[in-house]
């Protein structure tokens, strides 16, 4: 599969009136034509910053931003805030958490997507509003005809999120941003919406960024997993090496922490003790030294993601890899 | 399983709130089913978790429970006693016995208040300590829930999220009740603060003999923690047993649905399991949908479910569901009517 979107050495700072958040620092990835690469992490680890920084969401005058880009050959960083609108929507759409707050209350859902087209295409507004009610049908909405004219309160949840997807669908762009698309859901309407996204990269082969924290919406559909923690990857590999062959204890540790539906209860869950470093100034070495039970001294030096197992499986971990599959089962078995 | 005898007894308790309208006088038009109808209880020393989706009357369930909110009918009885009906004074001796943890740890500290007068108010109000008693106890407190004494003077906004859950549950914890009603405890939590959090509680669990009204939308957590778990759909308990069992075999097609719909962290395991994928959404709690209020979704439900409304049943030991055709049973048991 070629490689539709890489990012390299991607480093995100704001200043803010307690001094300068690293938000990102030094992020390095691959998309590949028709992937669904998850991005993992709790809250503040950067993985939003980083996909809103691939579409120039995160431009601001307090924002500073160092590295690349690379959309087919294009470099989007450097790019004018109109050129890269282009791509933005055309090439590359996004999709939030919440579908409330991205969608404008005042208008009719069908105008607001007729709107987008026709600023992007040049089509009759006859001809972009059926375009519309085509694309609410394609995400599922039942009487997409009828419904074109409602409102978005007038949708539930779920069906605000299949909006914002039909809407993100378009112009048909090849790499689809969904940020968190189903935290704000029940369970019941999360599986729908999984379901919908892993159908739209089936039949399309639109390649995904799913950012989530949420490990069991990674099983279920991703290709690719990106581990992020305190502004940085520390973990890149494959779905089935994520979860049966993981190399950073911080995975360890977020799958240790679980408390899954499928296996007999533990009296006690493995637990991270402590909290994520604040990225004013985060730690010199390994950033998550200062949690990590298996910290020694060359830890205290930051470990370059490279290959220590092979392949495509990337780490940051200073560990030997052999001494870490008889550490790593106390944790996850 | 039982722990003990029964804490909590809440029979047939209904919330309804009425939506007015009406340009001189207000007129009711129509009502919101929050809870309709819910019969459950908590022995001593042990976790009932209660699960749902949004909307289906977990939390109402909870504030009517504990009378902060006033029950439009139906009884709670809390070591023996009727709830239902007091006044709040009457009501203030009992609430030493049941506090409650909240969901957003943002919103349920006051801002302006240290840590040291919202851990301590509750031993004040009620009279239990004053001066340097006081102070010593609340740091007692915040050393239990895994904070440090020096933290007395600060104000919840130099707190993390999870930081700011101890502090709630030192507060619930400070006149030593015998049951918490925990409302969504660890929803707003990262995954690896949600375990602190939960075996902290369970540590206390142990510690103090606590019984828990457990409230969680997420199924992986309120099997880890409960006894018992009770599934809630538009305002009525549609599956209520022990927790294994109900994991092992859910009865209704809703708690299958739901079980189904949690993804598992494990992708082979996760790709050979068969899916239920409910269609559509939850229906208003205002105008529910007459028989079993799930037959608009439900994958088996023929025409008696749009009519008659299915009673509890007791399917298999101490395992009750309100279904026409249950799930994951050998015999059906002979429908009662309804």
């Amino acid at each position: 599969m070629s490689t539709i979107l890489k990012v390299d050495d991607l480093n995100v700072s704001f200043a803010t009136e307690d001094g300068v958040v690293q938000a990102v620092g030094g992020v390095s990835f691959e998309l590949r034509a028709g992937e669904v690469l998850a991005i993992v992490g709790e809250s503040g680890s950067g993985k939003s910053v980083t996909a809103q920084t691939i579409t120039g969401l995160t431009r601001a005058s307090n924002a500073r931003i160092t590295g690349t880009v690379t959309y087919r050959g294009r470099e989007l960083n450097g790019l004018e805030d109109d050129e890269l609108r282009d791509v933005r929507g055309e090439q590359i759409a996004m999709v939030f958490q919440d579908p409330m707050s991205s969608l404008n209350p005042v208008y009719r859902v069908g105008d607001q997507i007729t709107e987008m087209i026709r600023a992007h295409r040049d089509l009759s507004k006859r001809e972009a509003a059926d375009r519309a009610v085509e694309l609410l049908r394609s995400v599922g909405i039942p009487n997409p005809e009828r419904r074109v004219r409602h409102y978005p309160h007038e949708f539930s949840g779920g069906m605000r999120q299949r909006v914002m997807i039909a809407m993100a669908l378009a112009l048909e762009p090849d790499v689809l941003i969904a940020d968190e698309p189903t935290t704000a859901l029940d369970v019941t309407v999360q599986a729908q919406i999984l379901r919908l996204l892993d159908q739209l990269n089936r039949d399309r082969d639109l390649a995904i960024i799913l950012i989530t924290h949420d490990l069991g919406v990674v099983a279920e559909i991703a290709d690719r997993v990106l581990v992020m923690y305190a502004g940085q990857i520390v973990e890149n590999a494959t779905l089935d090496e994520t979860f049966y062959d993981p190399q950073h204890p911080y995975t360890w540790g977020l799958l240790g922490s679980l408390m899954r539906l499928d296996q007999t209860r533990g009296a006690r869950l493995a637990q991270i003790p402590g909290q994520p470093p604040s990225l004013l100034a985060p730690p010199k070495g390994c950033r998550f030294a200062p949690r990590c039970p298996h910290e020694f001294d060359k830890c205290s030096e930051l470990p370059p993601l490279e290959p220590r197992v092979g392949g495509s499986h990337l780490d940051r971990c200073w560990l030997d890899p052999e001494e870490k599959k008889s550490r790593r089962v106390q944790v996850i078995s | 399983m039982s722990k003990g005898d029964p804490l909590l007894e809440v029979t047939d308790l209904v919330k309804h709130f009425p939506i007015k309208s009406g340009v001189v006088v207000d007129r009711e038009v129509a009502r919101v089913r929050a809870v309709d109808g819910v019969s459950l209880s908590l022995r001593e020393g042990e976790t009932l978790g209660l699960v749902g989706e949004s909307g289906c009357g977990k939390s109402t369930l909870c504030r009517a429970i504990l009378q902060l909110t006033q029950p439009t009918s139906g009884s709670v009885k809390f070591l023996g006693e009727e709830l239902v009906g007091r006044s709040r004074r009457d009501l203030r001796p009992l609430r030493r016995d049941m506090q409650m943890i909240f969901q957003d740890p943002f919103a349920s500290l006051n801002p302006r208040k240290r840590v040291g007068q919202i851990v301590g108010d509750p031993l004040e109000l009620h009279g239990l300590a004053k001066g340097a008693e006081l102070k010593r106890r609340v740091q007692d407190l915040l050393d239990r829930v895994g904070l440090s004494p020096e933290h007395y003077n600060r104000y919840p906004h130099e707190f993390s999220g999870g930081q700011r859950q101890r502090i709630g549950i030192a507060r619930a914890l400070a006149l030593q009740p015998k049951m918490i009603v925990a409302d969504e405890p660890v929803s707003a939590l990262d995954v690896s603060v949600q375990a602190q959090i939960i075996n902290l509680l369970k540590e206390l669990q142990d510690e103090f003999g606590l019984s828990y009204l457990f409230v969680a939308h997420d199924l992986g957590v309120v099997r880890h923690v409960s006894d018992r778990v009770a599934v809630m759909y538009l305002g009525k308990v549609v599956e209520n047993s022990e927790t294994e069992d109900l994991y092992r075999r859910p009865i209704h097609p809703y708690t299958n649905a739901l079980l189904s719909a949690v993804p598992i962290p494990d992708p082979k395991r996760n790709a050979a399991r068969e899916r239920l994928v409910l269609q559509g959404d939850v229906p208003s709690p205002i105008d529910p949908p007459p028989g079993c209020s799930f037959h608009t979704r439900c994958p088996w439900a023929t025409e008696i479910c749009t009519t008659d409304e299915p009673a509890l049943l007791e399917h298999a030991a101490a395992h009750v569901a309100a279904c026409h055709h249950p799930r994951n049973v050998e015999e059906p048991v002979a429908q009662g009517s309804c």
